[in-house]
C-alpha cells in the first residue's frame, strides 16, 4: 500500500498519506492551547495530590492535613457550638418556661418547625392539618389526648399504641362484630345513633334502639353524650370531626373492626430539647390549650 | 479460511473491492432496532418524567411504578438505542475501512443482532417484573448477565476477525475507539457483575459488598459512560462527520494522544461518584483529579470533530445529517467541560444528589449520544437501502430545531432546579436551623420537573419525524435511482 501524501487545498497541511473508505488525515500539529491546557491539569493535579489525602495507607494526608471526616466533624462542632446554648436551656426547661420566655419561644418555634417538617409532616400535614386515614388534625382544638403542653408532650416523647415505648399510650377499642361483642343488626343501630348525636340519622327507630346499646357498650369510655373522654383517647362522637370520615360506612367499619391508629413514640429519636421545640410548636399551631 | 476471507481475497484479485460483498443485512436491521428502541427509549423518559412531575402517574401499581420504569428508560436509551447504533454501526465502518469482510459473515452478523436484542428484551421483562440487582446501569440479573456476555464476545470476535484480515495497512481511528469500547466493557460487565447465584432462583449476591462492592459498581458506571456513551460514539464520530463533509480528518497527531490519553485517564475517576461517602478519602481525591486531566482529553475529540468541517462549514445549510453530528459535538465538549467540573469536591458538594447531575446526564445523553446517532442515521439509512437521498430535507431540519429546543428546555431547567435544590438543603436560617425541610424543597422542583417533561415531548416528537422521514426515504418508489455504490475512493486505491 503506497503511502501518498498530499497537500490539503484548503488548509494547505499535508496529510498522514493513508486513507481508508475515502477517509484521508491531516498531519496537523497539536493545538498549542490545547496541550498547554492538558499540561496545566496535569500540573494541578501533582499539586493536588500533595496537598490532599492520595495514597492508600491508614490515616496518610496530605501537606493541608484536611481529611472528610475532620471536616464534617468541625462543621458539626461549630454548629452545635452555635445552638447549643439555647438547646440547653430548652432541654432543662419545662414547655410552660419556654413559652414564658420570649426568646426560648422564639428559637423553640423555629426550631420546631424544621423538626415537624422533616418528622410529623408525612402523616399530619405540612401545617399540621392532618389527613384523613386516621392522621388527627393538631391545629384544632378537637384533642384526642388533650392539649395542654404536658398533654401533647407526652404524646410526641411516647407515642400512641407502638410495641417501641412502654409509656406509650395504648387504650383501645375493642372490635365489636369481629369478636362477637354485638352482633351485625346491633352495629347497625348503634350506628345510627353515633350519627343522630351529630343530627345525621337515616333510620330515628334504629337510632333509638342504639342509644341502649351505646349507654352499655359504648359510654364507658365515650361518654353518655358520646363527647369522648381525653384520659382515654375516646374521640368525641358527637362534633363533625372525623379521623376515619363520618359516614355509616366508616363508622359502621369503626364499630365492627375498630382502628387503633399508631404513632411512633420520637423520644428516643430525637433530642429531648427537640422534643421540646416541638411540644412548643404543636402547642402553637392553633388548638393550644393554656395550663 | 472462512468464506468471508475468501471473498475478501477474490476482492484483491480483482483489484476493487466490491460493495456488496460486504455484510449489510443485520446492519439494517440494526438501524431499524435504533430507531425502534430510540423511540421506546424516549416515550419512556417521557413517561417517568411525567411521573416526577404529577406521582398519580404512577398508576398506583407495581410495574408502573417510577423504580421499575426509570431502568427501563436508561437500559433502552444506552443499551437498546446506543448499543444497536454502535454495533451496527462499528461494523458497517469496519468492514469499509478495513476493506475486509465481516469476520463470521452473514451468520455473526445475525447471530449479533438477534442476540443482542434478546438480551434487551429479557433486561426490561426482569426490569418491570421486579428482577433486579440493584446496581445502576447493571441491573439484570446474572442469567441475562451470562447471556450478554455470550454475545459480547461473539461481537469481539467479529469484530477483531474482521480487523485482522484487513486489507488496509493501518487502523482507522474509528476502530481504535470502537475496539476500546468492545473491550473495556467486556472487562466491566464481567467484573461488575461477579455474583453467585442463589441455587434455582433469579436472584444472586454479589462479591463484593460495602464501600468495595460501591467502588466496583462506579468504576464500572463511570466507564460505561467513558466506554459505552463516549469511546463508541467516537469511533461513530470519527467516521460519519468526514463522510458528510467530504473532509480529511483534521489532525491525526491529536487523534492519537486524545485516544491514549482518554483510555488511560477515564478508568480511574469512578470515584468522583462517591465523593463524600464512606471511600476512603485519598481514593476520592485520585477520582477528581484524573476527572481535571481528562477535560483536554475529551476535548481533543471535539476539535478533532469541529474542525474537520474547516473547509466545508456550508454544508451546515444544506446536510441536516452534518447539522446534527457537528451540534453533537458540541454538546460532547459542553458536558465534558461540565463533568471535570462537577468531579471537583467543592462542586459535587453542592451538585451531588440533585437535579444537576440529571442535567449534565441528558446534554451529554441527549445532546451528545443522541445527536451523534441520529446524524449517523440520516447518513446512513439512505446509503444502506440504495437511496441516492433522503425523503425529506425539510422534514430533518425540523427534527433538528424540535429536538434542540427540546434539550435546551431539558437541561436548562435542570440547572435551575438543581443549583436551586443543593442550595435549599444547605441553608440555615438566622438562628441556626435548617431554612427548608425536605418536602419544601421537592415541591419547589415541580415548575421544572414540568418544563423537563415537555422537553422530552420535544425530543420524543423530533424523533418520531426522523422515523418517518427515514420510512419514507426506504419506502421511496423504486424508479429513483440507487446510490452508485463504490464510492470513488475505495475503487481508485489499488489493494496492494
Ligand atoms: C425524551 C427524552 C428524555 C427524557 C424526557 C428523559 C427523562 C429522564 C428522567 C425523568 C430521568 C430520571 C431522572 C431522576 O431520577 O431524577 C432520566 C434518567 C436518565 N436518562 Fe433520560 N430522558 C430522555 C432521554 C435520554 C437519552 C437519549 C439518554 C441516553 C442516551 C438518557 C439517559 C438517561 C440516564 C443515563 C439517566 C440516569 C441518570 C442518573 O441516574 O444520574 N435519557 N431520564
Ligand atoms: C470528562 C468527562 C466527564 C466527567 C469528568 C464527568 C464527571 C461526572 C460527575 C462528576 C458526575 C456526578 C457524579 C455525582 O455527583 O454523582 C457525573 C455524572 C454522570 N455523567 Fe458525567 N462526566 C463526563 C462526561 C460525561 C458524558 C460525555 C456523559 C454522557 C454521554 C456523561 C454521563 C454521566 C452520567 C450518566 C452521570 C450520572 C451517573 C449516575 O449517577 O447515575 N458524563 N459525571
Amino acid at each position: 500500500m503506497p503511502t501518498k501524501i498530499e497537500k490539503d487545498a484548503v488548509s494547505g497541511t499535508l496529510t498522514t498519506g493513508h486513507e481508508w473508505d475515502g477517509i484521508k488525515e491531516l498531519n496537523t500539529p497539536l493545538p498549542k492551547w490545547w496541550l498547554y491546557v492538558f499540561y496545566a491539569t496535569i500540573a494541578f493535579a501533582a499539586v493536588w495530590v500533595v496537598l490532599y489525602p492520595a495514597l492508600p495507607i491508614q490515616g496518610a494526608t496530605g501537606l493541608t492535613g484536611w481529611t472528610a471526616r475532620g471536616a464534617i466533624e468541625q462543621e458539626m462542632a461549630e454548629h452545635a457550638e452555635r445552638l447549643e446554648p439555647r438547646l440547653a436551656a430548652i432541654r432543662d426547661a419545662a414547655p410552660q418556661e419556654i413559652l414564658a420566655d420570649p426568646e426560648l419561644r422564639n428559637f423553640a418555634l423555629a426550631g420546631g418547625r424544621v423538626a415537624f417538617a422533616n418528622n410529623c409532616a408525612a402523616c399530619h400535614g405540612a401545617g399540621g392539618q392532618g389527613a384523613q386515614g386516621g392522621f388527627p388534625s393538631l391545629a384544632d382544638d378537637d384533642w384526642l389526648w388533650g392539649g395542654k403542653l404536658a398533654d401533647i408532650r407526652q404524646t410526641i416523647a411516647h407515642g400512641i399504641r407502638n410495641a417501641e415505648d412502654e409509656a406509650a399510650r395504648t387504650t383501645m377499642m375493642p372490635r365489636f362484630l369481629a369478636d362477637g361483642l354485638l352482633s351485625a343488626a346491633q352495629v347497625n343501630e348503634v350506628a345510627e345513633h353515633v350519627l343522630s348525636l351529630s343530627g345525621r340519622a337515616t333510620d330515628a327507630a334504629a337510632a333509638r334502639r342504639g342509644a341502649a346499646v351505646f349507654a352499655e357498650n359504648c359510654s364507658s369510655c365515650h361518654g353518655n353524650d358520646g363527647r369522648g373522654s381525653r384520659e382515654l383517647g375516646a374521640p368525641d362522637l358527637a362534633d363533625q370531626i372525623w379521623l376515619y370520615g363520618g359516614d355509616k360506612a366508616a363508622v359502621v367499619q369503626s364499630v365492627s373492626y375498630a382502628r387503633a391508629g399508631v404513632m411512633p413514640a420520637w423520644g428516643g429519636r430525637l433530642d429531648p430539647a427537640v422534643v421540646n421545640m416541638l411540644t412548643v410548636y404543636v402547642h402553637s399551631l392553633g388548638g393550644g390549650e393554656p395550663e | 479460511m472462512p468464506e468471508g476471507g475468501h471473498a475478501a481475497s477474490l476482492a484483491a484479485q480483482t483489484g476493487a473491492w466490491r460493495q456488496d460483498s460486504y455484510v449489510d443485512g443485520p446492519i439494517r436491521a440494526m438501524a431499524v432496532a435504533t430507531l425502534f428502541w430510540g423511540v421506546v427509549g424516549f416515550l419512556m423518559g417521557v413517561l417517568i418524567a411525567s411521573q416526577l412531575a404529577f406521582p398519580l402517574l404512577n398508576l398506583d401499581l407495581e410495574w408502573t411504578t417510577f423504580g421499575r420504569l426509570r431502568p427501563v428508560h436508561t437500559s433502552a436509551v444506552i443499551f437498546a438505542f446506543g448499543g444497536n447504533a454502535l454495533i451496527g454501526t462499528s461494523l458497517y465502518v469496519v468492514q469499509r475501512t478495513c476493506r475486509a469482510r465481516l469476520f463470521g459473515g452473514e451468520e455473526m452478523g445475525w447471530f449479533l443482532f438477534a442476540g443482542y436484542n434478546f438480551f434487551i428484551v429479557m433486561a426490561a421483562l426482569g426490569y418491570v417484573l421486579g428482577v433486579t440487582q440493584g446496581k445502576e446501569y447493571a441491573e439484570p440479573e446474572w442469567y441475562v448477565d451470562l447471556w450478554l456476555t455470550v454475545v459480547w464476545v461473539a461481537y469481539l470476535v467479529a469484530f477483531g476477525g474482521t480487523i485482522l484480515r484487513r486489507e488496509e495497512p493501518h487502523i482507522y481511528v474509528a476502530n481504535w475507539f470502537y475496539l476500546a469500547f468492545i473491550v473495556t466493557i467486556a472487562m466491566l460487565h464481567i467484573g461488575n457483575n461477579l455474583a453467585l447465584p442463589l441455587p434455582g432462583h433469579a436472584k444472586s449476591y454479589g462479591l463484593a459488598s460495602g464501600v468495595q462492592d460501591a467502588m466496583i459498581q462506579w468504576w464500572y458506571g463511570h466507564n460505561a459512560v467513558g466506554f459505552f456513551l463516549t469511546a463508541g460514539f467516537l469511533g461513530m464520530m470519527y467516521y460519519f462527520i468526514p463522510k458528510q463533509a467530504e473532509r480529511p480528518v483534521y489532525s491525526y497527531r491529536l487523534s492519537i494522544i486524545h485516544f491514549w490519553s482518554l483510555i488511560f485517564l477515564y478508568i480511574w475517576a469512578g470515584p468522583h461518584h462517591l465523593h463524600y461517602t464512606a471511600l476512603p478519602d485519598w481514593a476520592q481525591t485520585l477520582g477528581m483529579v484524573f476527572s481535571v486531566m481528562l477535560w483536554m482529553p475529551s476535548w481533543g475529540g471535539m476539535i478533532n470533530g469541529l474542525m474537520t468541517l474547516s473547509g466545508a462549514w456550508d454544508k451546515l445549510r444544506t446536510d441536516p445529517g452534518l447539522r446534527f453530528s457537528v451540534t453533537a459535538v458540541g454538546f460532547y465538549g459542553m458536558s465534558t467541560f461540565e463533568g471535570p467540573v462537577m468531579s471537583v469536591k467543592a462542586v459535587n458538594s453542592l451538585s451531588h444528589y440533585t437535579d444537576w447531575t440529571i442535567g449534565h446526564v441528558h446534554s451529554g445523553a441527549m445532546g451528545w449520544v443522541g445527536f451523534i446517532t441520529f446524524g449517523a442515521m440520516y447518513w446512513l439509512v439512505p446509503r444502506l437501502w440504495g437511496r441516492t437521498e433522503l425523503y425529506s430535507n425539510k422534514l430533518a431540519a425540523w427534527h433538528f430545531w424540535v429536538a434542540t429546543l427540546g434539550i435546551v428546555l431539558y437541561i436548562t431547567a435542570m440547572w435551575v432546579s438543581g443549583i436551586m435544590q443543593g442550595l435549599m438543603w444547605r441553608s440555615y436560617d438566622e438562628l441556626g436551623f435548617l431554612q427548608y425541610s425536605f418536602v419544601e424543597t421537592v415541591a419547589a422542583m415541580h415548575p421544572y420537573y414540568v418544563i423537563r417533561m415537555l422537553g422530552g415531548v420535544l425530543y420524543l416528537s423530533g424523533a418520531l419525524l426522523m422515523v418517518y422521514n427515514l420510512w419514507r426515504t426506504v419506502t421511496a418508489r423504486a424508479e429513483e435511482a440507487p446510490l452508485a455504490p463504490p464510492l470513488p475512493a475505495a475503487a481508485a486505491v489499488p489493494a496492494e
